[in-house]
C-alpha cells in the first residue's frame, strides 16, 4: 500500500517513449501494405501494426503512470481483468460481424 | 442472548447528531444507507405511478387514458427509473450500505467520502432524469436502442440518457467501495469463507458494477458523438445500429445480476436465520455467485435474436444462456436444502425469502424459454418476456429487498415493525404480484406485443385480470410504507438480537453506535453458527425438531469395508 516514489527520469523516458510511438501510428497510416505486398488481405497488415502500437501505448500508461508496475498482485489481477473484459466485449461482438456473411 | 434494554445514554448513529447538514455531509455509511433508502422510496414511487397509468389504460383494448405518444413515455419512465434509480440501487444502496462494514467488524467503508459521492451522484442523474420528463420525456424504452435515440430521436432522449450516464458512475464508486472495503477492512479472524454469503454476492455485484457500468456510459456517450455527425450507428453515415444493442447489453444483461445477487444474498441471510440452519454447501453458494458474475457477461447477444445478429453468434449465446442457469440452481436447491429439516421460524421476513424464492424459479425457468432461440422468435417482444423479467426484478429483487429490509429494520431503526401488518401485506404483495404478472405469461403466449396502449379485443379478459392484480399490488406497497414509517416513533424499541441471529451485525446494539462496535470485534467461527445458538434457547412461534433427525444430515452413513 506505500507510496512507490518514481524518479522523475522514468516519466520523462516514458513520455517519450509514448510520442515516438505516437509518431510511428501516425507514419505507419500513410503507408499502404496492400501496395507494397503481393497477397490479397494485405491490407489488415495496417490495422495488426496501429492496434499494436495502440496497445503498447496503453500498456505503457497502465504499468507506469498508472503505477500498476509497483502494485500487489491484487492490483495486477484486476488491471489483467479489465483487458480480459475488454477482450470479452471485442470477441463476442466480432462474433457477430465476422460471421453474418456465412448464411446467405 | 442479553435482553438488555437499549442504553438511552450511549448516542448511537441516528442520535449523534440531527442537523440537515450532519446528515447532507455524513460520511458514516450507515446515514449514508439511509438517504439512499429515502430517495430510492422516492424514484419507487415514481416509476410505479407509471405504471399504475399503464396498467389503467390497458384496462379496455382502446386508447381512453393516454394516446400513444404518451404511452411510449410512461413506458420510458417506468423502465428508465425503476431500473436505474431503483433496482440497481436497492440493495446494494440501502442495506450493502448498512450492512458490509458491519458483517466484516469493520468501522466503515475503506473510502467513506467516494461513498457519499456516490450518493450525489445518483441524486443529480435522477434531477437530470426527472428534467427529462418535465421537458418531454423520452419515448425510446429503457433501453435507448438506435435510431430512436439518435437520427429519429423526437424527445428528450438525450437529456435521460445524460441522467443514466451520470448515476452509471454512482454504481461504479459503490462497486470500487465495496471491492476495497472487503479486501482492507474485514475484523481479525473474518476470513475469506467465514464471510457471509451476503458479502460474497455484494463482491460478485461490485465485480459487475465496475466491468460492465463503464460501457454502457460508453455507448452513451457514442451517441452523444454520432449527433454531432460521427458515424457509428447510423448506416447512412457508415456505423451499424446492432452495435448499439451489443455495447448495451455488454452492460445491461449483467445489470440483470447487479439487480439480483443482491437479492441472492439477501435471501441466504433470511433462510439460514429462520431455519435455525448453517447454509447448506457454503462454498457453493458463495461460487456461484462469482460465477454468475463472469458468465452474466458472456451471454448478451440472447436479447438480439431478431435484431439481425448472425445466426451463429445467437446459437453461442443460447447455449452459453443455458449454463448460467446452472450456478442460479445450485442457489435455490442450496437454499431449499437449508430449509429441509430446519426448524422454520415463520417470520414477514421468512415469507418474503419463501416468495422470492418460488417467483425468482418462475422467472428463471421462463428464462430459459427465451434463451432458446426457436421459442424467442415466437414470443420475442411480447408480453411473456415482460412476464419473465418481471417475476425475476419484482418476484426476485423487490421481494428480497422488502424481505431485507424488514428483517435489519431493528437494526438500522432500533423499532420493530408490526409484524400483523407486516404479513398481512406480504401476503397480498404475493398474491397481487402474481395475479398481475401471471396472465401476462399467457397473453404474451397468445402474441400480444409489449410497448402498445391498443389491442385486439380478445386478449381483455387476461388485461383486467393483470390491471385487478397490480391493483392489489400497488396498495400492497402502501401497506409497509406506511407501517414503517409509523413504526419509527411508535414501534416497540428493538434488542440487538430479536431474531436471535448469528451474524457479526447481532452483536452491536439496535441501532449501531456510530463506529459500530464498541471495539474491534474478533472473529472466532462464520455468520452462520445456528445448531450452537439454537440448541441455547427457544424462541416463541417456532416448533421443535423431532430428536434423533437432525444427526442423520452431519453424520453420512458408515461404508462397511468388506
Ligand atoms: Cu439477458
Amino acid at each position: 500500500m506505500s507510496a512507490h516514489v518514481v524518479p522523475i527520469r522514468v516519466y520523462m523516458r516514458v513520455f517519450a517513449a509514448l510520442m515516438v510511438l505516437f509518431v510511428l501510428t501516425v507514419a505507419i497510416a500513410f503507408v499502404d501494405f496492400q501496395h507494397l505486398l503481393p497477397f490479397t488481405g494485405a491490407a489488415i497488415i495496417n490495422d495488426i501494426v496501429a492496434l499494436l502500437i495502440a496497445f503498447s501505448k496503453a500498456a505503457l500508461v497502465i504499468l507506469f503512470f498508472m503505477h500498476v508496475r509497483y502494485s500487489s498482485r491484487l492490483t495486477w489481477l484486476f488491471a489483467i481483468a479489465g483487458a480480459v473484459w475488454l477482450a470479452i466485449l471485442l470477441a463476442l461482438t466480432l462474433s457477430d460481424y465476422f460471421t453474418r456473411h456465412w448464411l446467405t | 442472548m442479553s435482553l438488555a434494554p437499549l442504553s438511552l445514554h450511549k448516542p448511537n448513529y441516528l442520535s449523534v447528531s440531527n442537523t440537515l447538514r450532519s446528515w447532507l455531509l455524513t460520511t458514516d455509511h450507515k446515514r449514508i444507507a439511509i438517504l439512499f433508502l429515502i430517495s430510492i422510496t422516492f424514484f419507487f414511487f415514481i416509476g410505479g405511478f407509471a405504471a399504475v397509468l399503464m396498467r389503467l389504460e390497458l384496462m379496455t383494448p382502446h386508447a381512453d387514458v393516454v394516446d400513444k405518444e404518451a404511452y411510449n413515455r410512461l413506458f420510458t419512465i417506468h423502465g428508465v427509473v425503476l431500473i436505474f434509480f431503483f433496482l440497481v440501487p436497492s440493495i446494494p444502496g440501502v442495506l450493502g450500505n448498512f450492512l458490509i462494514p458491519i458483517m466484516i467488524g469493520a468501522r466503515d467503508m475503506a473510502f467513506p467520502r467516494l461513498n457519499l459521492a456516490s450518493w450525489y451522484l445518483y441524486l443529480i442523474g435522477g434531477i437530470i432524469v426527472l428534467t427529462s420528463i418535465l421537458i418531454g420525456g423520452a419515448d425510446t424504452g429503457w433501453t435507448f436502442y438506435t435510431p430512436y435515440s439518435s437520427v429519429y430521436s423526437n424527445s428528450a432522449v438525450f437529456t435521460m440518457a445524460v441522467g443514466v450516464f451520470v448515476a452509471g458512475f454512482s454504481s461504479i464508486l459503490t462497486g470500487l467501495n465495496f471491492i476495497v472495503t472487503t479486501h482492507t477492512m474485514r475484523a481479525p479472524g473474518m476470513t475469506w469463507f467465514r464471510l457471509p454469503l451476503f458479502i460474497w454476492s455484494h463482491y460478485a455485484t461490485a465485480l459487475i458494477m465496475i466491468l460492465g457500468t463503464p460501457v454502457l456510459a460508453i455507448a452513451v456517450l457514442m451517441v452523444a458523438v454520432e449527433r454531432m455527425g460521427v458515424g457509428i450507428f447510423d448506416p447512412a453515415l457508415g456505423g451499424d445500429p446492432i452495435l448499439f444493442q451489443h455495447l448495451f447489453w455488454f452492460y445491461s444483461h449483467p445489470a440483470v445480476y447487479i439487480m439480483v445477487l443482491p437479492a441472492f444474498g439477501v435471501i441466504s441471510e433470511l433462510v439460514t436465520c429462520f431455519s435455525r440452519k448453517r447454509i447448506f454447501g457454503y462454498t457453493f453458494v458463495a461460487a456461484a455467485s462469482l460465477a454468475i458474475a463472469v458468465l452474466g457477461f458472456l451471454v448478451w447477444g440472447h436479447h438480439m435474436f431478431v435484431s439481425g445478429q448472425s445466426a451463429y453468434a445467437s446459437m453461442v449465446f443460447s447455449i452459453i444462456s443455458f449454463t448460467i442457469a446452472v450456478p442460479s440452481g445450485i442457489k435455490v436447491l442450496n437454499w431449499t436444502a437449508t430449509i429441509y429439516k430446519g426448524r422454520v421460524w415463520l417470520t414477514t421476513p421468512m415469507l418474503y425469502a419463501f416468495g422470492f424464492i418460488g417467483l425468482f424459479t418462475i422467472g428463471g425457468v421462463t428464462g430459459l424459454f427465451l434463451a432458446a432461440m426457436a421459442i424467442d422468435v415466437h414470443v420475442h417482444d411480447t408480453y411473456f418476456v415482460i412476464a419473465h423479467f418481471h417475476y425475476i426484478m419484482v418476484g426476485g429483487t423487490v421481494m428480497a429487498y422488502l424481505g431485507g429490509i424488514h428483517f435489519w429494520w431493528p437494526k438500522m431503526t432500533g423499532r420493530m415493525y408490526p409484524e400483523g401488518w407486516a404479513v398481512f401485506s406480504a401476503i397480498l404483495i404475493f398474491v397481487g404480484f402474481n395475479l398481475t404478472f401471471f396472465p401476462q405469461f399467457l397473453v404474451g403466449y397468445l402474441g400480444m406485443p409489449r410497448r402498445y396502449h391498443i389491442y385486439p379485443e380478445e386478449y381483455q379478459a387476461l388485461n383486467i385480470l393483470s390491471t385487478a392484480g397490480a391493483s392489489i399490488l400497488g396498495i400492497g406497497y402502501l401497506f409497509p410504507f406506511t407501517y414503517l414509517l409509523w413504526s419509527l416513533r411508535r414501534g416497540p424499541r428493538a434488542e440487538s438480537n430479536p431474531w436471535d441471529a448469528a451474524g457479526l451485525e447481532w452483536q452491536t446494539t439496535s441501532p449501531p453506535p456510530t463506529f459500530n462496535f464498541e471495539k474491534t470485534p474478533i472473529v472466532t467461527q462464520e455468520a452462520y453458527a445456528y445448531e450452537l445458538v439454537s440448541q441455547e434457547d427457544d424462541l416463541p412461534g417456532r416448533p421443535n425438531p423431532t430428536e434423533g433427525e437432525i444427526p442423520v444430515l452431519d453424520a453420512p452413513p458408515q461404508e462397511d469395508q468388506p
